[in-house]
């Protein structure tokens, strides 16, 4: 940075702003930059394009040549008709339980101990937090075959909770540091002011913290929303029977195209990222501003 | 830091207050701390730090699960390294992983540059280049099975309308691999452009004010502001990006099976293959030891090596 040398302010201002029209030049670039931005766009969005298309297409336009974007007539019917193929909507209630209740363990969870790192001095907290964020680069596969066996043991096998019970318990390093990121930016005027009324730490965290740290919580269960929705490996480990499997497990014969046919198992799917693009759209704001408050950025 | 009321008295603004009344708010103060983190400490012990153990005895055991485990010593590190398979997993593994992660890097680098230009709907071109990262991976696989059918998928529709030959992509034990880091970059290059996103945001416009002043051109502006002020998220993305690639799994779980020709065989799914297939709980233990010290010689190498490009604003 040594090298940028400074010029006075009027200097600054007379090279940004000329005064006169941009050139020629300059709307080449925006046009080649929308173009690039459009075709990207389009590049991105052809897999969901094609999920959402097939999903609502007869079966024999499934195969047509050339290919059919928009189908005619729309065959909304393929959306109850997959439901006679799986128990879609038992797997998709199987989904929202372990979802719901995984995500529930997360927020309560990490912003528990956010608030232990971010508020409370105790020896040993700089060590503690720094173990925290080495558990983020730790791969998971290590701990998967123990933790298997362990679960075998208390006879959890087959069941939700060992999709359920670890969010209670910290709820990620990430989640953590997220939350304990924000709490960093609070004013501790706002605890003095607590304790000083007579509220203790419990109180601080419950009264006060939680409210204001809405924003965050938000971000936080839309991560953890989001990843317990699509885990895979887990309920892949975990369940076996039929009746308990989550829709993305259960999902996981539609990639074959025996069992249904194509277009019938683009409905199914669609069962399974329609939520999720739902939620994107809603809560994309704070799923944004979430990762831009890890502040990985500074340090 | 050693005792509770010296942690707080250093810079605590209420020195006035007598010194016994200081170490009991303190001790309570330590005390609430504890609690308030203990649900990950407990969480660390039950679900990390245990387990990793447990995961290093079990790799000297013979278990099935079914009948007492069995001490056997160094076999099972022994039987890895003949294990035939066990080599050919990782130099899939390492060769998807060296592929796709610069190549994830650099395209999601470049889709957020676009999306920080100055222009007219960026929120929705963002939400496109990230739609895809929230899209369940099983989803994905049922399309990408699809879109990829080498007789009548769009893919090879495309390849012939612009008159190129047609591919069998995860078919052909040639291109399987490819295909997979050709369909990461749609499904996780979104997310790391998201990280790269608040990163530039980061950068003070100041920087790039001075650099125009100074004359330099987009490029210039690129290599000496934008890089090396976003080496410290350039680092975040390369060091989980690799430990994220080496435990690639559903996509070939799901499409592939591990083949054509053990071609696109990576680690996790072999681990996947001897643990909860096989029931060789110690076998599969060993492996995962292996690869989890993979991958740890490749973060540390990345962390050392970061010291010479990565650049800290305070440091």
């Amino acid at each position: 940075m040594a090298t940028l040398s400074r010029l006075p302010r009027s200097a600054q201002a007379t090279a940004a702003h000329g005064g006169q029209h941009p050139p020629a030049s300059y709307y080449i670039k925006r046009a080649l930059l929308y173009l690039g931005m459009i075709s990207l766009s389009i590049v991105f969005m052809v897999p969901m394009a094609w999920m959402l298309s097939t999903s609502l297409k007869l079966q024999g336009q499934v195969f047509a040549h050339p290919p059919i974007w928009i189908p005619r007539p729309i065959m909304w019917y393929n959306y109850v008709e997959v439901l006679t193929v799986a128990p879609i909507l038992r797997w998709l209630g199987n989904t929202c339980v372990v979802t719901v209740a995984a995500t529930l363990g997360t927020i309560i969870s990490a912003s528990m101990v956010g608030f232990g790192f971010a508020r409370l001095r105790f020896p040993g907290r700089g060590a503690l937090f720094a173990l925290l964020l080495a558990t983020m680069m730790l791969p998971h596969i290590v701990t998967q075959i123990p933790t298997f066996i362990m679960f075998k043991y208390l006879n959890w096998h087959d069941t939700f909770l060992p999709l359920i019970v670890p969010s209670f318990f910290g709820g990620g390093a990430y989640n953590i540091f997220l939350v304990r990121q924000f709490y960093l930016t609070i004013p501790t005027d706002f605890d003095d002011a607590a304790r000083i009324d007579g509220a203790n730490n419990w109180m601080i965290w419950a009264r006060i913290m939680l409210p204001l740290n809405a924003p965050v919580l938000t971000a936080v269960a839309i991560f953890s929303f989001v990843g317990h929705w699509n885990e895979f490996m887990g309920p892949l480990i975990y369940l076996f029977s039929e009746d308990k499997k989550t829709l993305a497990l259960g999902l996981r014969a539609f990639v074959d195209p025996f069992l249904a046919s194509y277009h019938l198992n683009m409905a199914g799917a669609m069962y399974l990222t329609l939520p999720m693009v739902i939620i994107f759209f809603f809560g994309q704001r704070y799923f944004l501003r979430g990762v831009v408050m890890t502040g990985i950025t500074g340090r | 830091m050693t005792t509770p009321g010296g942690a707080v008295s250093a810079g605590a603004p209420l020195v006035g207050r007598g010194k016994r009344r200081w170490s009991r708010l303190a001790m309570r103060e330590a005390r609430d701390g504890y609690l308030f983190v203990a649900p990950w400490l407990l969480g660390f012990a039950l679900f990390t730090a245990g387990p990793m153990l447990a995961s290093a005895v079990l790799a000297l055991m013979r278990y099935n699960l079914f009948s007492p485990p069995v001490w056997v010593g160094l076999a099972n590190i022994k039987k890895l390294v003949s294990d035939d398979i066990v080599w050919l997993s990782l130099w899939n593994t390492a060769y998807y992983t060296f592929l796709s992660v610069p190549l994830r890097l650099i395209a999601s680098l470049v889709l957020a540059l676009l999306c920080v230009q100055k222009i007219r709907f960026t929120a929705w071109f963002r939400t496109f280049f990230y739609l895809p990262s929230v899209t369940p991976a099983v989803a994905m696989a049922i399309v990408w099975f699809w879109i990829l059918n080498p007789d009548v998928g769009l893919a090879n529709t495309v390849l012939r309308a612009i008159g190129l030959p047609p591919s069998k992509w995860i078919w052909d034990p040639k291109t399987s691999k490819s295909t997979f880091v050709l369909m990461q970059m749609w499904t996780a290059g979104g997310n790391t452009m998201v990280i790269f996103l608040a990163g530039l945001q980061n950068i003070p416009q100041s920087l790039y004010e001075a650099a125009q002043i100074d004359g330099a051109s987009g490029w210039a502006q690129f290599k000496n502001v934008t890089v090396p002020m976003l080496s410290p998220v350039i680092l975040f993305n390369l060091v989980m990006g690799i430990i994220g690639s080496f435990q690639v799994f559903t996509g070939a779980f799901l499409m592939t099976a591990g083949g054509p020709a053990n071609s696109t065989l990576f680690s996790v799914l072999y681990m996947y293959r001897l643990a909860f297939e096989q029931f060789e709980m110690g076998y599969a233990s060993a492996f995962a030891w292996l690869l989890f010290l993979v991958i740890l010689v490749f973060t540390l190498l990345q962390l050392r090596m970061s010291e010479s490009w990565v650049y800290y604003e305070g440091g």
